[in-house]
């Protein structure tokens, strides 16, 4: 049997509600091609990429609109044909400002590919080559951080990648994109893994999954028997989250633990996840840049939870209205899952690569953060997964003694909402850690 | 401001488990109600009395000190029924009112108030006021038991005003009744002379099941602490077992149960790692044991927990969890 | 004769002898004591307590010492600038120069200004915030919920740190008093949208607004937003007081603003004077 069940147990984690079946069963659809796009340049993390095109040019769909600028950074491709009306600055998903490209579409498919591989023949391909289509193609994690593919493939040559993960376990609440994913296009996906395989030249791959998705395990499972590929495995974790955060999700199937501040690939191992993978296939073996990505739309207040494929850029109001439009009760509006995204000022923020999910959350579904004290009841240490303690973590924040809090490790805080979730007291806990980053980021290093 | 209907933006995460202060408290109060009906059964109305009074003039002070420290009212957290149950649990049912609305304004003006309310107050309210009360009040709080004869005055305890501590204390009672079985199924089911809350293990430990289930408390205090009175009283039992009460009878007798389960277990009070919350159970326990051994008072559940209130920030200190990816002490 | 005494004596011996014990235990450690400063004692310029007595006492930390006792020194030993301590003012640097004996120049007194007027009627929000009531934190999430991302969000960072109670929140913008502040500078630092600068006391007319958009996105979320209308510049144009930064209309400190009917003719009143407004 190709299934092995992940053998470590990671500390704390939550089990907040997942409410899935929203969205787990309906069928990807695709999102009519939107008038207008606005084009963010932060697609990524790391530097914004540099427009290439000005007002008033007229760009095919696939042409570069923006290149990358600086090695941690990605180019930015057009997902339609049209013409460029404006750049401009706009909101970010996350409330920072962001450079938008605003594209006039025109639905017509003057569309231009360099080349398409046939599916076998990419294993002829070069390792370089490979590589740098993925670059080539703006490729970057579409789990949410947005890191740039080709770095996270390149790792430096004294760190031996030897075991790869691809990161299934989608633990985010409401979000079910990446397993209908799994669902609708294993042969994407597999193929996908032997490309990374081979890049990185590693012969062990885990494709990672929790086990709340019984379909999606058995299904890759038989797929994989069925083609007789034996160096993926699927690895079955506990459903609980944070699973899919990546260090928590390499100690559980691997007992590694990465070291504090460090990456993965400095225990011989690499995370991807399975939206990322589907997209190198794409770039690889299509030749297509990653310009359109599945997001879930989802929530008790929209009318039909779906998930879409829509384009890069993509206002969340033409995504409301596709999936039958908003109930008058939406109190809040999120980009990506409820435990790590960002709430939503308007509708009018744009997808990106990294846009994972769009949830409409009416009153009921969301929390309420007060200032109270801190009854010290400790359930936010219980919960935290990087074994933190939060409680005292916020107490140094609240009081801006941001040294004792960067002495107690703050750094290590991976904003994952365990503690702020598990609080009685309604803490804002996370935004005081996230608070006590940015100070700390913004200091001169000693 | 804009009349239209504005979205909710907030720091992630953006859902909740649901869990609040409101919620646990209430938890507390339904565990806490075995041994209140147990009260009633052995002690009568005095129990009753006790238990409202303490409870009334609780939330009374606390609704009165907010208000005049102009701060938000919190007497819906219920944080301050339970500092009046526990209280009135810790006094012997004879107890004069006035001295209970005394202890009442001493935990929660002087020993919760005072110091900023819920969450910063570094012992726990209802043991300040109690052991003000024992300090102050010596003879009302432990001379004059009455017999829980409400009930059964076959008993040979019944006929005797003193708790099983304290003729263990003044030798009054041989070490061969105290230990023996039928009296610590008395102990247990609380057919004996001690403060109204305090003397049936079993309803305690009703609760505290109560408790664990709801998640309430964790296992780490209570199990610490009172495992480490049953091993420190096996050990003195099996040095001799003549001038030792057998260890059942440390577990059944006085405070212990009530103390381990409801009192030392405050959140606010008690460290927040599980390792400390170890070190803070066998601190209680040890210091528990070595009061009722050779310290002057009969008990030392009090005293013990009090004194481990104050260490709980040292504890918070030294008793860290490993932080992941971090190799050695954080 | 001495056994009468000793028989006398003989019940407070014990209370004798304890005191004749503390006693030599007293003398010993004052003679240990005035060793030990005599071998250990460093020698001190008179001159610092007695500069750090003239000073203020606030600890403010406005001249970039750590605190007054820090600035005593520094002025004694180390020849630092007289006129550094901001809420001294002119008047100790004065006190200073004739004590040590030095000449100095006074710094111009300075007040701290919030350069904004978005209160709750004028400035829009975009959104319900929920989370901490901190500037800092606030700016964090989602840029803050201001609809005007340059304004003041009024989660009183500022007159928080602030040490002498000078900020006050009126409507929902800080508002510093004059006559309060100290100039030490550390609501400057503490907003996180650089609203709050530190001005000569003695130029009373400001532009109260930061947006650096164009008219009519700041018309779009405040109405006391400057719209870059230039009126205030053209009417300044001989004496060249204010001018134009991108789209926000800016005084120039190093001068002062003689024609002062632009407080009037400001179309969305975003300029005033301190001596009429106030």
């Amino acid at each position: 049997m190709n299934i092995l069940k992940a053998k470590f147990k990671i500390h704390g984690g939550v089990h907040p509600k997942y409410r899935k079946e929203l969205a787990r069963d309906e069928e990807t659809k695709r999102l009519p091609l939107p008038d207008i796009l606005r084009i963010s340049t932060t697609q990524h993390l790391g530097a914004p990429s540099k427009p290439v095109v000005k007002k008033g040019d007229y760009v095919k769909k696939y042409q570069l609109l923006a290149e990358a600028a600086g090695f941690i950074s990605a180019p930015v491709h057009s997902p339609a044909s049209g013409t460029i009306k404006d750049i401009v600055t706009g909101t970010g998903a996350s409330g920072a400002p962001v450079t938008e490209i605003i594209l006039e579409t025109n639905n017509t498919s003057d569309a231009e590919l360099t080349g398409v591989y046939p599916t076998d023949e990419w294993q002829k391909l070069s390792p370089e080559t490979i590589l740098n289509r993925i670059r080539e193609a703006g490729v970057v994690g579409a789990g949410g951080a947005g890191f740039p593919t080709y770095v996270k493939l390149s790792p430096p040559p004294d760190k031996k990648i030897e075991t790869l993960i691809i990161n299934g376990a989608e633990c985010e609440p409401y979000l079910t994109a990446d397993y209908r994913l799994m669902l609708e296009h294993p042969e994407c996906l597999i193929a996908g893994i032997q490309i990374i395989c081979k890049v990185l030249n590693v012969t062990e791959a885990y494709i990672a999954i929790e086990d709340n998705k019984p379909e999606a395990i058995e299904l890759l499972s038989k797929y994989l028997e069925d083609k007789k590929i034996e160096n993926i495995k699927v690895s079955t974790l506990p459903t609980y989250y944070p699973q899919g955060a990546e260090k928590q999700q390499i100690y559980s199937i691997t007992g590694r633990e990465v070291p504090s501040g460090g990456l993965p690939a400095d225990v011989g191992v690499l995370v991807e996840n399975t939206g990322t993978t589907v997209a190198i296939y794409n770039a690889v073996i299509k030749d297509l840049p990653f310009i359109e990505r599945t997001t879930t739309v989802s929530g008790y207040g929209i009318e039909t939870p779906s998930n879409v494929i829509a384009p890069i850029g993509t206002p969340y109001q033409e995504l409301i209205d596709f999936c039958g439009g908003a109930k008058d009760d939406v109190k809040k509006i999120i980009s990506g899952g409820p435990m790590m995204g960002f709430a939503q000022a308007t509708a009018e923020t744009t997808t990106t690569k990294t846009t994972s999910g769009l949830l409409l959350l009416t009153a009921k579904e969301i929390s309420q953060f007060e200032s109270s004290p801190c009854i010290s009841c400790g359930r936010c240490i219980a919960a935290c997964p990087m074994n933190l303690m939060p409680a005292e973590l916020s107490q140094f924040c609240e009081a801006e003694d941001f040294e004792s809090a960067a002495a107690n490790r703050v750094m290590d805080c991976m904003e994952c909402g365990c503690c702020a979730f598990s609080c009685p007291a309604h803490r804002p806990l996370v935004q005081h850690f996230r608070t006590a980053k940015a100070f700390l980021r913004a200091q001169p290093k000693k | 401001m804009s009349e239209e209907q504005l979205y909710s933006v907030s720091s992630s995460p953006h859902v909740h488990s649901g869990a609040s202060i409101h919620g646990i408290m209430r938890d507390v109060v339904i565990a806490m109600v075995p041994t209140f009906i147990a009260a009633i059964i052995f002690f009568g109305l005095n129990a009753l009395i006790l238990t409202a009074t303490c409870v009334i003039s609780c939330v009374f002070f606390e609704y009165l000190s907010r208000r005049i420290m102009k701060r938000n009212n919190t007497i819906n957290d219920l944080s301050a029924v339970i500092t009046g149950v526990l209280l009135a649990f810790n006094l012997p049912p004879t107890f004069p009112i006035w001295m209970a609305v005394v202890g009442s304004f001493v935990a929660i003006v002087i020993a919760k108030q005072l110091f900023g309310g819920l969450g910063y107050n570094p012992f726990n309210p209802a043991l300040a006021g109690r052991l003000f009360l024992f300090l102050s009040f010596a003879f009302a709080m432990s001379g004059d038991w009455t017999p829980w004869s409400y009930i059964n005055t076959e008993n040979i305890v019944a006929t005797t005003s003193a708790t099983p501590l304290g003729m263990l204390q003044e030798s009054t009672g041989s070490i061969a009744f105290l230990s023996n079985n039928s009296n610590i199924m008395n102990m247990f089911l609380g057919k004996v002379n001690g403060c109204i809350g305090e003397v049936s293990a079993l309803a305690l430990i009703l609760g505290g099941l109560y408790l664990l289930w709801r998640k309430v408390i964790t296992w780490h205090i209570p199990v610490a602490y009172i495992g480490t009175v049953a091993v420190f009283a096996t050990i003195l039992y099996m040095i001799d077992p003549s001038t030792n009460a057998s260890p059942l009878f440390h577990l059944f007798s006085g405070g212990l149960m009530l103390g381990a389960i409801f009192m030392a277990t405050d959140m606010v009070t008690s460290p927040t790692d599980r390792s400390g919350m170890l070190v803070f159970g066998i601190g209680c326990g040890l210091l528990t044991m070595i009061i009722r051994k050779w310290g002057a008072y009969p008990e030392g559940v009090s005293f013990s927990i009090f004194i481990m209130n104050a260490t709980t920030p040292l504890i918070n200190r030294v008793c860290k969890p490993r932080v992941f990816g971090v190799k050695g002490k954080a | 004769m001495i056994e009468t005494v000793l028989t006398i004596i003989e019940p407070y011996l014990p209370i004798i002898k304890t005191v004749f014990a503390i006693t030599c235990i007293g003398f010993g450690c004052s003679f240990a004591l005035a060793i030990a400063a005599k071998f250990f004692e460093v020698k001190d310029d008179p001159r610092i307590g007695e500069v750090n007595e003239l000073l203020p006492g606030a600890n403010c930390g406005a001249c970039g010492y750590a605190g007054c006792m820090d600035y005593a020194k520094a002025v004694v030993m180390d020849d630092a600038e007289l006129n550094r301590c901001a809420p001294g003012g002119a008047d100790l640097t004065a006190t200073l120069a004739e004590y040590l004996g030095k000449t100095a120049e006074a710094a111009e007194k300075q007040v701290a200004i919030v350069l904004c007027m978005g209160t709750n009627d004028a400035a829009k929000c975009r959104f319900e915030y929920n989370g901490i009531a901190d500037c800092r934190a606030a700016h964090l999430v989602g840029g803050g919920d201001k609809a005007c991302t340059y304004g003041c969000l009024g989660y009183s960072s500022c007159a928080t740190v602030c040490p002498t109670q000078a900020i006050e929140m009126v409507d929902g913008v800080a508002k510093v008093h004059p006559e309060l502040c100290i100039s030490c500078g550390k609501c400057v630092t503490a907003c996180p949208r650089n609203l709050i600068k530190l001005v000569p006391e003695k130029n009373t007319v400001h532009i109260l607004c930061s947006s650096n958009d164009k008219g009519p996105i700041v018309r779009k979320v405040c109405t006391k937003g400057c719209i870059g209308c230039t009126m205030c510049v053209k009417l300044t144009k001989e004496e060249e007081s204010v001018f134009m930064d991108g789209f926000l209309a800016k005084i120039d400190y190093s001068k002062e603003v003689q024609n002062k009917v632009i407080v009037e003719k400001c179309p969305p009143k975003c300029i005033i004077d301190t001596t009429i407004n106030n």
